[in-house]
C-alpha cells in the first residue's frame, strides 16, 4: 500500500488540471510560468491515503513523502485525511499517539512543507490534558489555523466522547498559499467529518466568508442495501454537493482508506465546485494523490448567477437565535 | 423473479436483504488481503465442507490472495455425505485450488469408544473442534492464518459450535445474513450444485439446517434483519406479518447464544481489565 505517484490516474483522469502539463514524479521543480493569470487559480492535491494505525513515525514520514510529491506536482494546497498522523480508531491509544502544538512533529511538517500549505490531522494535547482531534493548517513554516472537532460522534461504531474534547469553535481563516499568484486572499474553514452532519457548522463558516471548506475525514464504509451503493459513500455524495452549492464555494473533501479492526475506509475523495458539480472523478478505494485546480473566476461566476449568500438574512437569523434561546430560557 | 401482483410487503421484505454485490465483494477481498497481510501472514487455510459458506470464503479468499496462498481442507467423517466432498472438490475445481484432505473418522472413533452412548450433538461438537484442531495446526505448518465461515444468522442463532467453526482468526462473512450469502455465491458464479442445495452442518446423515432450526433461512433472516439492524419493536413486528411465537422463538435463540459471541467473562478486580478498561485496537501496531 504506498500511494501512487502524482503522474498516475488522479493526474491524467484530472480534467480539472489538463490544462496545465503534469511534471513526473521525479521532475525538478519548475517555474511558475504562465500561472500568473488573473483568475486566481490555485492547484490543491488531496492526499487519499491509508494512516498506519497508532505508529505517528511511519505515518509522519509518509507525510514528508507526499508533501515532498505535492511540492514537485506544483502543488499550492496539500490536504490529508482526518488523524492522518495516527489512524482513527485509537482507543486507548490517545494518549500515546497525541502530539503538542509546538511538538517536533508538526514542525518536521512545517519545515518540510515550506512554501507549500498543507492541512494535516493528529490528536492534539493542550496544556489542560484535553485530547482534541484536530486539522491543522500550516503555511510559511508556521501553524496558521487550528480546527478541533466540535461533534465528535459517540454512537454506532463511534466512540470519539470516551476519548477525546470537543472543540468549541468555527472559525473562517485566510490561506496565504504563497506558491500562487493571486488577486486577493482565499479564505477558508475547516470541518472535520462528522462536523460536516450539522449544517449550522459550515453554515457558521460561510457566514464568516469562506471560498473553501475543507474536510478532512476517516469514514467507515457501511450499508450494503442493492442501488444505494456504498450507504455512507452516498451520504457524502448528497452532503459535500449540497453544502458546495448552498454556500456558493468550493469544498475539497479528503477521505482516508485501508482497513483498521476489520472497518473499512472508503475513500472517494473530490473536490466540488461552487455550483456543486464535481471537479473530477471521486478517488476510488485505494491511496491516491489527487490534483485539482480551483480559481476564483470560477467562484465568481457563480455567485453572480446565485448570489445566496448576498441575500443570507444574517439579521432574521440572529433575531430568532436570540428568541429560541430566550424562549429556552424561560422554560 | 417477483410477479407484479406481488404485494408491497413481501417486495420490502426481499429489499431489506438486497445487497450489492459488487461493492460487497471488493469491501470483502480487501478485508482479506489487509486482514491477512497485516499480521504478516500471506496465506490462508480454510476448511470447506461442500456447503456454500465455505465455498464463498475460499472465492473471496482466491480473488485476496490468489490460488497459491489459499489452503483448503476437505475434512469428512465416514458417515459424511459422498456429496459433500465432491462439491468441496468441484469449489476447489473452479477456483483453481489444491486440497488437503484430512478423513477425521479415526481420531473421532477412537475417542467416542469411551462414550459409546453418546447422542449426535455431542458428536457433532466433538468433529466441529476436530476440524478446528486441524486447521489450527495446518496454520502453523502451513504459515496461514484459519479464515472462518460463520455467517450473520448462525451468529446470532447460536448455531454453531464454540471453539468449533466459531474458531478462527478473521470471519469474511459474519455480517451477512445467509440469504446475501446465497446472493454473494451467485455472483461469484460458483457451482449450482454448491449453491442450490438445502444446507446443512453434515454432521451426521440427513442432517438438514432448516428442519433443525425449525424454519426457513429465508424467512429468520429478513426478522433477525428487522430485530437486529433496524432494531423494530415488537407492535411494527406484528404489522410485518410476524406471529408472537416466532418472534419469541427467534429473541430468545439470540439471548441464548450471547454468551458464544462474546470472550470470556474476567472476574473485575483491578481499575484496568482486559476489555473493560484496557481498550486497544486489535490492530494496535499493525
Amino acid at each position: 500500500m504506498s500511494p501512487t505517484g502524482p503522474a498516475t490516474q488522479g493526474l491524467a483522469s484530472d480534467a480539472a488540471v489538463a490544462s496545465r502539463e503534469t511534471p513526473p514524479a521525479d521532475a525538478p521543480v519548475a517555474p511558475r510560468e504562465g500561472l500568473e493569470d488573473t483568475t486566481g487559480a490555485v492547484v490543491v492535491a488531496l492526499a487519499q491515503m491509508a494512516p498506519r494505525l497508532g505508529d505517528v513515525a511511519t505515518n509522519l514520514d509518509r507525510h514528508l513523502t507526499m508533501i515532498d510529491e505535492a511540492r514537485r506536482g506544483e502543488a499550492d494546497l496539500l490536504v490529508f485525511p482526518e488523524l492522518s498522523l495516527t489512524g482513527y480508531f485509537l482507543k486507548d491509544l490517545v494518549p500515546e499517539v497525541a502530539v503538542r502544538l509546538d511538538g517536533p512533529e508538526l514542525e518536521r511538517i512545517a519545515r518540510a512543507a515550506g512554501d507549500l500549505d498543507v492541512v494535516v490531522g493528529c490528536v492534539l494535547e493542550s496544556d489542560e490534558t484535553r485530547f482534541h482531534n484536530s486539522a491543522i493548517y500550516i503555511s510559511g513554516g508556521a501553524i496558521r489555523h487550528v480546527h478541533r472537532k466540535v461533534y465528535l460522534p459517540t454512537y454506532g461504531l463511534f466512540d470519539e466522547q470516551r476519548y477525546l474534547a470537543a472543540g468549541d469553535r468555527f472559525r473562517a481563516f485566510e490561506l496565504l498559499l504563497p506558491r500562487a499568484s493571486q488577486p486577493r486572499r482565499w479564505r477558508a474553514g475547516i470541518v472535520v467529518c462528522e462536523d460536516m452532519w450539522h449544517p449550522s457548522a459550515p453554515a457558521l463558516l460561510a457566514r464568516q466568508g469562506i471560498d473553501i471548506l475543507i474536510c478532512p475525514s476517516a469514514s467507515p464504509g457501511r450499508g450494503i442495501i442493492q442501488g444505494a451503493a456504498l450507504g455512507t459513500a452516498l451520504s457524502y455524495e448528497w452532503m459535500t454537493r449540497t453544502f458546495a452549492q448552498l454556500f456558493t464555494c468550493y469544498l475539497v473533501y479528503c477521505n482516508r482508506t485501508g482497513y483498521e479492526d476489520g472497518v473499512a475506509f472508503w475513500g472517494g475523495s473530490r473536490v466540488v465546485g461552487p455550483d456543486g458539480s464535481l471537479l473530477s472523478e471521486p478517488g476510488g478505494a485505494g491511496e491516491a494523490l489527487m490534483w485539482h485546480r480551483l480559481d476564483l473566476a470560477t467562484l465568481r461566476r457563480v455567485r453572480i448567477a446565485y448570489p445566496l449568500l448576498r441575500d443570507e438574512n444574517d439579521e432574521l437569523n440572529d433575531r430568532e437565535s436570540d428568541r429560541i434561546r430566550s424562549r429556552r430560557a424561560q422554560d | 423473479m417477483t410477479s407484479s401482483t406481488t404485494v408491497s410487503q413481501t417486495v420490502s421484505a426481499a429489499d431489506a436483504l438486497r445487497i450489492d454485490t459488487e461493492v460487497v465483494l471488493s469491501l470483502l477481498v480487501g478485508f482479506v488481503r489487509e486482514e491477512v497481510h497485516k499480521v504478516g501472514f500471506q496465506r490462508v487455510v480454510v476448511g470447506l465442507s461442500g456447503g456454500v459458506d465455505s465455498a464463498v470464503t475460499a472465492a473471496v479468499a482466491q480473488r485476496a490472495l490468489g490460488p497459491d496462498d489459499v489452503v483448503p481442507v476437505i475434512m469428512p467423517y465416514r458417515s459424511s455425505s459422498p456429496a459433500s466432498e465432491a462439491d468441496a472438490r468441484a469449489v476447489c475445481d473452479q477456483l483453481g485450488l489444491r486440497p488437503v484432505m484430512v478423513d477425521i473418522s479415526p481420531q473421532i472413533d477412537a475417542y467416542f469408544e469411551r462414550f459409546p452412548e453418546v447422542d449426535r450433538t455431542r458428536r457433532g461438537n466433538k468433529m466441529a473442534r476436530e476440524r478446528m484442531s486441524i486447521l489450527y495446526d495446518l496454520s502453523f505448518a502451513e504459515r496461514a492464518l484459519v479464515i472462518g465461515t460463520s455467517n450473520k444468522t448462525e451468529l446470532l442463532l447460536g448455531y454453531s459450535t464454540v471453539h468449533g467453526d466459531m474458531a478462527h482468526a478473521l470471519n469474511p462473512l459474519g455480517d451477512l445474513y445467509k440469504t446475501q450469502v446465497w446472493a454473494l455465491a451467485r455472483a461469484l458464479g460458483l457451482p449450482d450444485r454448491v449453491v442450490d442445495k438445502p444446507p446443512s452442518a453434515d454432521l451426521w446423515e440427513g442432517q438438514s439446517d432448516e428442519e433443525e432450526l425449525g424454519f426457513q433461512y429465508a424467512l429468520v433472516d429478513v426478522l433477525l434483519y428487522y430485530l437486529v439492524d433496524e432494531r423494530r419493536t415488537r407492535v411494527e413486528l406484528r404489522a410485518l406479518g410476524y406471529a408472537d411465537d416466532f418472534i419469541d422463538l427467534i429473541v430468545q435463540r439470540v439471548r441464548d447464544s450471547q454468551y458464544k459471541r462474546r470472550p470470556p467473562v474476567i472476574a473485575k478486580l483491578s481499575a484496568r481489565t482486559i476489555d473493560r478498561e484496557f481498550r486497544y485496537p486489535r490492530d494496535w501496531g499493525r
